[in-house]
């Protein structure tokens, strides 16, 4: 590069001949040469800013236009990240306590209608009406040609259905994925697991919620996403409910019925292995429940948790353990039964006259009221409404079911003396069959507290004692002389030794008093009863044996065979080895094991 | 050897471009399959579940009993009782195994069969 130099020779010298001073030569040319590179400097700097405005333009464009694609389409999972189809169906399937399919879902397909894509209305309708009879040609055709834009047509398709409607090829009629639940046991176990239907409808899915039952209580964890499609599971044994369900249907029947109920339950855990409640429906189907009349008359009913009855007799044994509890008496004392007992103006029957006197087992076997009702007003009324607090008769049961809390058991609104009376003997005081068993259980399991449940339980779970090891062996042994020479002599099982208590309620007229020729029969059982295992309780509504010559009501003639059938059905299945006299078989087995 | 170092970092320019692409294409393959195994998954999961679903109901206990009524007279099924229990000293146990010796069967066992006799006749 040439540089112009600052301080040329030539026009120095030329300055000097004119007298001019030669440094100012040399300062207008240090000028120039600084306003050219400031000139440079600047060009240099614009374009650099330029560059960079360009860039920043161009990356803000890039963030806005990614921007703008996010916000307008619509969100796709990401594939490269996904970890699989985890999310099986959107409700958890219920089991037994085997592990078999109580209830699950099906895919299926709603059908529904977009009128303005038709071709041809009218034709639709008339073959969809062919495929679907319940449906109404007339509103059909009306809503197909009008102004609708959509409508539903059917919630739930059979393929076969599918198929034909496929076939009509109009296009206007469209089909949405459905996920349905299905009861594949049809009627059995139907009061406990309820029922579902569908919630909020989209045209691409439905929420499917429980209206009744377990599928009710358990609606949240049944559509957790977070359980992974991890079934729920239950402690009824299908194979038993099974089992129970026939012999429960055919005894209610024979005794001319009009309802029945049963639950078996484990004394230790409080499981409900059985729960049975006749007549029943059929949860798939699940119909709609009675506007007017006796709820209970409905087959939603659940007998075993929503009936409160007067459970009779069966209440005996409570008076009488918590009489042997606290010391008052012993199995062997003799207690006054002399009738007819006279309380103010009440008066207290024995079915039969028992004589003078009679020991408390004696009581129990031969089921005296006026017995029961004296150890009771020994007891007084205070301690016997905490012991049957203690019980859980003052409350719901706590089972996992949606209808367990709307049970409240009726109870006197005053306690006078006549209502621990009547009380010790079942009477004034209605609880369900459910509260029944899970007294029964604490009676006979060796006294600790129990809560029924319809969860499988892992273990034993001891509850708060409520009466002493010995007053339960007592009472045992008082429950099991019921069935070899009392009231229920008909639930002589072969092997099971079972022990119970029958009892015979008469029904309260809705309008106060009671009926004369109906019943509640209960017969409050356990096995073996040497070391009860089960607790077994039938509940029989207005049962009447006529193979006599009077119709006979009482629960040793009604629910008493109903429950030993059972019993002999069931205990086998239940993995009950039958303790059986093998004459000299078992002498062999004792002199080998001596 | 400024040249050469231009023309290898152009040749690794053209290198890593040709890699980019090929594995641009290997990941949208990878993609693909993995989207169709995931909805292959789905439907076999949806078929799995039809499938559990009718073995419950085939399964049904109401189904099983009427099909042992059915059945009856071939397979005899009937409820369990308790009288079905038994002791261990009620089985029968397999006497002593007794030696075989096929010597021991000269002449006395008539063994008959099909014979094929020289000339190609067949006797029963």
């Amino acid at each position: 590069m040439i540089r112009t130099p600052l301080r040329p020779l030539a026009r120095i010298l030329h300055a000097r001949q004119k007298g001019e001073n030669p440094d100012k030569i040399e300062r207008d040319n240090i000028r120039a040469r600084h306003e050219e590179m400031r000139d440079k400097m600047r060009q240099r700097a614009e374009s650099r800013l330029l560059f960079v405005g360009v860039f920043f333009v161009i990356a803000f464009m890039l963030v806005g236009a990614r921007m703008t694609e996010l916000a307008s389409t619509e969100a796709v999972e990401p594939q490269a990240s996904a970890s699989g189809a985890k999310i099986v169906a959107q409700r958890s399937d219920i089991v037994d306590r085997n592990g078999r399919v109580l209830a699950t879902n099906l895919i299926t397909n709603s059908l529904y209608a977009q009128p303005h894509l038709m071709i041809e209305p009218e034709r639709a309708a008339n073959e969809l009406v062919a495929i679907f009879p319940d449906l109404d040609l007339e509103r059909l055709k009306k809503d197909f040609t009008g102004s609708r834009k959509f409508l539903w047509i059917k919630k739930k398709l059979s393929p076969e259905q599918l198929q034909a409607v496929h076939e009509i090829g109009d296009p206007g009629l469209l089909f949405g994925p459905r996920e349905m639940r299905l009861y594949p046991n049809g009627k059995l176990a139907a009061h406990v697991l309820g029922g579902a239907s569908f919630g909020r409808e989209g045209v691409h899915s439905a929420e499917v919620i429980g209206t009744a039952g377990v599928e009710k209580s358990f609606d949240e964890f049944l559509r957790d996403p977070a359980m992974d499609g991890a079934p729920l599971r239950l402690s009824l044994d299908m194979t038993i409910q099974a089992a129970s369900r026939q012999v429960l249907e055919g005894g209610m029947k024979l005794m001319n019925a009009k309802g029945a109920t049963s639950i078996l339950m484990d004394v230790h855990t409080g499981e409900v292995v059985s729960m049975i409640s006749l007549p029943d429906f059929d949860p798939n189907t699940r119909p709609n429940g009675l506007i007017k009349g006796d709820p209970s008359d409905s087959p939603l009913f659940n007998r075993a948790v929503q009936g409160v009855y007067e459970l009779g007799s069966t209440f005996k044994i409570f008076a009488a353990a918590q009489a042997l509890e606290v010391g008052l008496v012993n199995p062997n004392t003799m207690i006054n039964t002399k009738g007819p007992m006279q309380k103010g103006r009440h008066r207290i029957r024995d079915f039969h006259d028992y004589g003078p006197a009679l020991s408390v087992t004696d009581i129990i076997v031969k089921s005296s009221n006026i017995g029961t009702a004296r150890m009771a007003l020994d007891i007084g009324a205070k301690r016997q409404k905490e012991f049957l607090n203690s019980l859980g008769f003052f409350e719901p049961t706590p089972v996992e079911l949606v209808e367990a809390p709307g049970a409240k058991p009726l109870l006197p609104k005053r306690w006078a003396d006549i209502h621990t009376m009547t009380v010790s003997y079942g009477h004034g005081m209605a609880a369900s069959p459910l509260h029944l068993a899970a007294a029964y259980s604490t009676m006979v399991n060796g006294g600790t507290l129990v809560k029924p449940t319809l969860l499988k339980q892992e273990g034993i779970e001891k509850g708060p004692r409520v009466i002493s090891e010995r007053t339960s062996a007592q009472a045992r042994s008082m429950l099991r002389q019921v069935v070899q020479r009392g009231t229920a002599s008909f639930a002589r099982v072969e092997g099971y030794e079972v022990g119970g208590k029958t009892g015979t309620a008469d029904k309260p007229k809705r309008r106060g008093g009671y009926h004369k020729d109906k019943v509640i029969a209960t017969f409050a059982s356990a096995f073996p009863m040497s070391d009860p295992k089960y607790v077994l309780i039938v509940t029989l509504d207005e049962p009447s044996e006529n193979s006599g010559k009077k119709p006979r009501r009482t629960a040793g003639w009604t629910a008493v065979p109903v429950a030993a059938e059972m019993i002999r059905r069931t205990a086998p299945l239940l993995g009950l080895r039958p303790a059986l006299d093998r004459g000299e078989l078992s002498r062999v087995v004792n002199t080998a094991s001596r | 050897m400024r040249g050469l170092f231009y023309t290898v970092s152009a040749l690794a320019v053209m290198g890593l471009g040709y890699w980019a692409y090929y594995e641009n294409y290997e990941t949208q393959d990878a993609l693909r399959t993995a989207s169709a195994l995931q909805s292959e998954i789905g439907s076999s999961r949806e078929t799995m579940s039809v499938l559990a679903a009718e073995w419950a109901y085939l399964n049904r206990p109401e189904r099983l009993r009427d099909l042992a009524d059915l059945n009856f007279p071939d397979l005899e099924l009937l409820p369990i009782t308790p009288d079905q229990f038994g002791d261990v000293a009620q089985v029968t146990f397999k006497g002593p195994e007794v030696e075989f010796d096929p010597n021991d069967l000269n002449g006395a066992v008539d063994v008959r069969g099909n014979y094929l006799a020289e000339d190609g006749e067949q006797y029963p």
